[in-house]
Order: structure tokens, then C-alpha cells, then sequence
């Protein structure tokens, strides 16, 4: 999983999914281990449902925020068409995590274009593809909101961290009322993938 | 001890271990997160300004009083606060005052994609320019000891990937600074010719002062590698250029104006080949080129865009094959589900008036399918533009034409141009979006909300009442939800002789407690469209099971019951 000493993990979704937060919360377990950690993110117009993306490295020692194409252990994708736009981050034989929703951006809604029907079969031949139905974890737990910490619990089963780093992630990025929650969505995401 | 800080959140805790006692600031991406995280540090007075220049000129105030005193813009705000700036390099400072520019390159969410190195040029103060987390905190307290050493203002220049990019931060204790109270000095602050003739010459001396000290300081540093191959950077290109070229030899420039000429040419001459890495234009290229100095840099490293190591490695080694997905549909941001904004644009479509734009999440509105503005130049511009419009075409194009500005950009830079448009007789229509924030950079409170920083209660001073203050006697307070008010108001405007002011009040859908979704009756929907023209992302078409054909469906999801496309339905099919 390592390429250089560092591991890259992308997480893309639409503005709005919370991917900021799941970034968070793996950046803080990676810093919790021990590592040094850099992790880059879009602010801005882009948050208001267009695409995008956040990076998270660690390893020894990291230098730039962003990283290069083809560098990414990890895809994680909080919707299908975010995960096919950006393969070219994915390195050879790397794991894509993806959500099941489809959130059909403007030109789909207008008839413009199409949503394509086949992308995980597309997905498949860059990486190896995991598929969660977050959407469905968040509302049997009562909150569509924690969607983001359902996939980030999906992720966790492909990186080596104690427990007790993610768990003092999550306490660290959400409020004190959510953390329980969070901690369940956390889990449940995780033992999605088995 | 350590902790994770992106690169806004440095730059707060920074100036706050330097003991800065007031700060101010108008939210733009990227800088706005300064300001949000020095407000949760109570040792500072901590404002919302209502503009840049505002901030910047009270900023400088709090330095003549003697006190370090910090303000952070985007890169385009401090084109506003460039008056003041200039002017306060010939005034010098009393308290450190330390000026943050974050520059936008790639324009994640900006107009232009401008370089504001050339300000430190252009104005003669001095700047640092920091490659991560840690350094941003660093400099940031050390700008305020180099502005008070050498009696100037100083810029401290990030980009959106140091903003926004996080890293780990070494923390320590904030260091109060005494205050010596306002002592009167006006051969240095009141800048009439005759003052500010000796001070130019100041200035000048001060920059080679400057220049001296630049080869000094210590983060301006050699990294020996290989001396075959030279990198000189500076800012996060410094990041980039370590992933592609590890083995080089680098002079890592941190103090970036005035250059430090001498630590220049002692790397220059160890070295057989000299690459320049910079984001942008080519400024380094250029001073460096005029030292006598030979170096590659734009015709190698692109000027456009913003740069990663990936374009980087492009640029400078052969090509390698990427994959890539065709027919990916784009996803451009789009108006939420919802916004308030909606309404009054799809209005705006429906009657095809011509709609000068302006700065904020409206400017979404331009987007298909509401194609509702004609332009967006800069804070403010929708007035004004409008009026330009209008005294070159005749008062007859007014009957087509509206202004469109958000609440709080109303206040940045709206007010001004109302006022000209009624002192000069225009037949200005303008809309205000007013929902009660400042929505695009996540929700600062300004002058229409009342609310300071803190949640402290302010003043709360209403756009009608600054229009009536105009002498406007058109002005109307609409609810965009009310579709037929809505068109009824812009109508009657359009057709009013005088400057009309509309303000279509609603608070930001992303503050409001959601409502349940709508569902549509696919026995009623007749699969018409009408609702697709309001450009709701919750909206979307699917093929019936039934009859087959085409029909609208609401993702519950992201529905949040506005009731609006209920009320563009012809056939009642939305419950």
C-alpha cells in the first residue's frame, strides 16, 4: 500500500457530502499514529454541489499537499460519476471504496447528457473496486448527514490504524452530541466491507 | 506540542503567539478562515469589515495607536485596499502591521487569476512567502518583528493550496507586546506633499536595508545537492519542486521582496544549470535574468493555472501515457436546493432581461438552465455596469435591464454606485439578494444581520433604509418564495422612472431547518419540464414504469420543501 514511504489517499464526492470532514478525521489518525501528514482541499464556489476532491498523505515525511497522477493507494469516492472522473489519480493496482449514490450533476438533470449506466465495470479496469451503500447505513442509523463517516469506516479496513486513533479522530472533528453517532456509523461502515 | 493547522488556521494562531490585539478582515476564498479562527481567540478584537480597505485602513489605525494589528484578503481584495497600502509604505508603522494577500491561482473561486508579488513591487514593502503550515506560523510572527524593525507595513503572501492545505504545526504561547498609547507623529502619518517627500526617500533606503537583510534571513536558505542542477523557489512551488527533482541542489527563497541578491549569486555560482520554479508570472525569472544571471523558467514552467508536481513533471521530463475517462459528465456548482436566489432568476430568464451580475453564490444564477446574467467583473460592478448600460444604450434599455447584487456584497461596494446612479439621474433596477449573509465563504455575519463576529449583538442597518437614505423612492422588500410577487415587482420596476431598489429577502437555504421532500403525482406530471427551468439539482427526469414516458422525480434526499417548483407546476402534479 505504500509507494515511496507515503501513502495517498484521494476522497472526492459533490460539495455538500461532507468530504472535508472524512478527510479530517483521516488526517488526524494518521497524525495520531505518529506520522507527518499533509492534506489538501477545495474551498469555496465549488462546495455548492460541483465536484470535488480532497487529498490526504502520510508517511515519513511528506512534502507537497497535492500529489501526483497515478500516486493514489485509495480512491474514496462518495458518488459513482466522482470516482470515474478521477481514475488518473489511482495507481496501478490501487482500491477504489465507492458510494452507490448517484447524484446526477446539471447537464444529466437537463437532458444534456448522460449518466453513464456502466461505471463500475469502468472502475474495474483501473483498480480493485469496493462498493458501499452508505446512503442506506446513514438513514437505518437516523441521519443521512453521516454518510461521510460511514465511507471513511469503509476505508479503515484497508489502513493499518489502532482503533483508538480513529476513534480520538472522530472525538476531535465532530461536535460532542454527534460523536456517538459517529462512532456507530463509523463501525457499521467498516463492517460493510468484509 | 504539536498540531494539524491548515495554513489560515496558522496564520490566526501566528499572529495570535505574536500578541496582535486587533485584526480585521471581509471573507473571499481563500483567506477567509483567518479571520473565523482569530475570532475564536478572545485576546484579539476580532471585525468583519465591510470591505478590504476598510479593514486594511482600520488595521493601520490600530498600528498607529501602537498595537500589532493583522488583515487578511483574498488577492483581488486587496486591489480595494491597494489605496491604503501604498500610501502606509511611505507612513511605516507604530505597531507590526502585517498585511496577508492569498492568491488564487488555478481560480478555484475568483475572477482573475492575478500575482500579488508585484504588489511588494509596486508599493516597496517588503514580503515572505511561506511553503506550509509551520512556516506560515513562523512567518506570520515574524512578519510582526520585521515590520516594527524596519518601519513598514509588510505582505504576507499565501496561495489557496497553503490555505487550504493542512499540516503539522509546532505550537507556542502567545507573547504579549506592551502598549505605549498614541503619541502624535504627524511627519509620518499625515501624508501631505511636503511630509511625504522626505518619507519617499525613506522608503528607498529602507529597501535596501531590506535587500541586505534578505540575504540574512535565515529561512532565504541553500539546500546542497547535486550542483549540476539548481531549483530557486519559492511559496508552495518549493513543495512541488522537492517531489520531482529530490536530488537538486535548492535555494528556497522564503523573504521573496526585496530578493536576496547576494545569497543569489553565491548559489548561482556553484551551480552548472539554474531552474526557476514559480507559480505565476515571472517574477523571480525576471529579477534573477537582470542580476546577469542565467536561468530557465516559463519557458519550461507554464504561467497559466495553478502548478502541481504533476505538471511539473510534465513539463520537464518526457511525457508518460495517462488514463483517462472520456464522456465523464462536468459538474459545475449549482444554486442549492432551496437558495432563494432561484426564484428571482427564474424570473429574470422568464421576461429575458438583460441582468448585470456580481460576486457571490448568485453568480451561480448565470448557469443553465437559468442563464440569468449578463456579466461579473468585480464587488460591486452589477451597479455601476447597469448604469454604464444605460447612459450609453438610452433609458428605453433600462425597461430590459436589472442589476443583480448579493446583501452582503450591497455593502463591500454597491452602496457607492447607488448613490451615483441617483445623484446622476439613472433609471438603475436594482435587486438586492438579500438572505441575510454572507452565503458563498460559509456565512459571516454583516452589517444587514446585526450580529458581530462573536455572536455579540451590533447595529443592524437595513438595505431599504440605505436606499431610502439614497433618496430612493422605489424600494420594495419582496419574498423570492412568493414567485408572483416577485415578477410583479421586477415588472413594475422595470417600468418606474427613477432608480428602482428591490430587496428579496430570505434567510440562506443552508440555514434554514429543512422542510419534507415534495413528491410528484406521475398520474398528473405529464413529463412537461417547466420545473427543470428552475435548475434544482433535487429535480431530475426518469422514464415512467407505467406509461414510459419521461417524468419529473424529486430526490428526497435533497429536496427541502421550498414549495417552489410546486408553484411553476401547471398541472399540480408536485405534493
Amino acid at each position: 500500500m505504500q509507494s515511496n514511504n507515503t501513502t495517498n489517499i484521494v476522497i472526492c464526492g459533490v460539495g455538500g457530502q461532507g468530504t472535508i470532514l472524512a478527510s479530517d478525521i483521516l488526517s488526524y489518525t494518521a497524525f495520531f499514529e505518529g506520522f507527518d501528514v499533509k492534506k489538501s482541499e477545495i474551498h469555496g464556489m465549488a462546495q455548492r454541489g460541483g465536484s470535488v476532491i480532497s487529498q490526504v498523505r502520510f508517511g515519513k515525511k511528506v512534502y507537497s499537499p497535492s500529489m501526483e497522477h497515478r500516486m493514489a493507494d485509495f480512491v474514496l469516492a462518495f458518488e459513482k460519476l466522482e470516482a470515474l472522473r478521477y481514475v488518473h489519480y489511482l495507481k496501478k493496482n490501487g482500491v477504489f471504496v465507492v458510494n452507490v449514490q448517484e447524484l446526477p450533476p446539471m447537464s444529466v438533470l437537463l437532458g444534456e447528457t448522460i449518466y453513464p449506466s456502466n461505471i463500475v465495470e469502468r472502475l474495474k479496469v483501473y483498480g480493485n473496486v469496493y462498493m458501499i451503500d452508505a446512503a442506506r447505513i446513514a438513514i437505518e442509523l437516523g441521519n443521512v448527514r453521516v454518510v461521510n463517516v460511514v465511507l471513511i469506516g469503509g476505508l479503515s479496513k484497508f489502513l493499518h490504524f489502532k482503533e483508538a486513533s480513529w476513534m480520538e479522530a472522530i472525538r476531535k472533528n465532530v461536535k460532542e452530541k454527534f460523536v456517538e453517532l459517529n462512532i456507530t456509523a463509523f463501525n457499521k461502515g467498516r463492517e460493510s466491507l468484509t | 506540542m504539536k498540531a494539524l493547522l491548515s495554513g489560515n488556521e496558522a496564520v490566526a494562531r501566528g499572529a495570535w503567539e505574536a500578541g496582535c490585539r486587533v485584526a480585521a478582515a471581509y471573507p473571499g476564498t481563500p483567506s477567509t478562515e483567518i479571520l473565523e479562527y482569530i475570532i475564536k481567540y478572545p485576546d484579539i478584537y476580532a471585525e468583519w469589515s465591510v470591505n478590504e480597505k476598510v479593514a486594511l485602513e482600520m488595521c493601520a489605525g490600530a498600528s498607529f495607536a501602537g498595537v500589532r494589528a493583522l488583515t487578511a484578503m483574498k488577492h483581488v481584495g486587496l486591489n480595494v485596499a491597494a489605496d491604503p497600502m501604498f500610501t502606509m509604505g511611505y507612513s511605516g508603522v507604530t505597531g507590526g502591521f502585517v498585511i496577508v494577500t492569498a492568491d488564487d491561482p488555478g481560480m478555484w473561486s475568483s475572477q482573475d487569476e492575478q500575482d500579488n508579488r508585484h504588489y511588494a513591487r509596486h508599493a516597496k514593502i517588503p514580503m515572505l512567502e511561506p511553503s506550509d503550515s509551520n512556516e506560515t506560523k513562523i512567518f506570520t510572527k515574524l512578519a510582526f518583528e520585521i515590520s516594527e524593525q524596519f518601519d513598514t507595513p509588510i505582505l504576507l503572501r499565501i496561495t489557496t493550496r497553503i490555505c487550504h492545505s493542512t499540516g503539522i504545526v509546532e505550537l507556542g504561547d502567545r507573547q504579549e507586546k506592551g502598549l505605549n498609547g498614541y503619541i502624535k507623529d504627524i511627519k509620518k502619518r499625515l501624508m501631505l506633499p511636503s511630509h511625504a517627500r522626505p518619507r519617499h526617500l525613506i522608503v528607498e533606503d529602507r529597501l535596501k536595508k531590506l535587500t541586505e537583510f534578505s540575504s540574512t534571513f535565515p529561512y532565504n536558505r541553500i539546500e546542497w545537492g547535486n550542483k549540476k542542477l539548481g531549483i530557486i523557489t519559492s511559496g508552495i512551488s518549493y513543495q512541488y519542486a522537492k517531489e520531482v527533482f529530490p536530488d537538486a541542489s535548492f535555494l528556497k527563497l522564503s523573504f521573496t521582496y526585496p530578493l536576496p541578491i547576494k545569497l543569489i549569486k553565491k548559489f548561482s555560482q556553484h551551480i552548472s544549470k539554474i531552474y526557476i520554479i514559480e507559480e505565476g508570472d515571472p517574477i523571480l525569472e525576471q529579477e534573477i535574468k537582470a542580476l546577469g544571471i542565467a536561468v530557465i523558467g516559463k519557458e519550461k514552467v507554464p504561467l497559466c493555472n495553478e502548478l502541481d508536481a504533476t505538471v511539473l513533471r510534465k513539463s520537464f521530463f518526457k511525457k508518460t501515457k495517462m488514463p483517462v475517462e472520456e464522456n465523464v459528465p462536468p459538474r459545475p456548482p449549482v444554486l442549492c436546493p432551496g437558495c432563494p436566489h432561484r426564484g428571482v432568476f427564474y424570473i429574470i430568464n422568464k421576461l429575458k432581461l438583460v441582468a448585470t451580475g456580481d460576486i457571490g453564490c448568485y453568480t451561480l444564477g448565470a448557469l443553465p438552465p437559468l442563464n440569468a446574467m449578463d456579466t461579473c467583473i468585480c464587488m460591486g460592478a452589477s451597479v455601476t455596469n447597469a448604469h454604464g448600460l444605460e447612459k450609453a444604450l438610452g433609458k428605453d434599455f433600462s425597461k430590459k435591464l436589472v442589476a443583480v447584487i448579493g446583501d452582503s456584497t450591497f455593502y463591500h461596494a454597491g452602496i457607492t454606485g447607488l448613490v451615483n446612479a441617483v445623484y446622476n439621474k439613472g433609471n438603475l433596477n436594482l435587486i438586492i439578494l438579500d438572505n441575510m449573509t454572507t452565503a458563498m465563504t460559509g456565512h459571516q455575519p454583516h452589517p444587514g444581520t446585526g450580529k458581530l463576529p462573536r455572536n455579540q449583538e451590533g447595529k443592524r442597518i437595513l438595505p431599504e433604509d440605505i436606499a431610502r437614505g439614497c433618496n430612493v423612492e422605489f424600494v420594495k422588500v419582496i419574498d423570492p418564495y412568493d414567485l408572483k410577487a416577485t415578477e410583479l415587482a421586477i415588472k413594475e420596476a422595470l417600468n418606474y422612472d427613477g432608480v428602482a431598489v428591490l430587496i428579496f429577502r430570505r434567510l440562506c437555504a443552508l440555514l434554514v431547518e429543512y422542510k419534507p421532500p415534495l413528491k410528484i403525482d406521475l398520474e398528473l406530471c405529464n413529463g412537461c419540464k417547466l420545473c427543470l427551468l428552475l435548475g434544482c439539482p433535487a429535480i431530475n427526469l426518469k422514464q415512467c414504469t407505467e406509461d414510459k414516458k419521461l417524468k419529473a422525480v424529486i430526490d428526497p434526499t435533497l429536496c427541502v420543501g421550498c414549495n417552489l417548483c410546486i408553484k411553476v407546476c401547471q398541472h399540480n402534479a408536485i405534493k
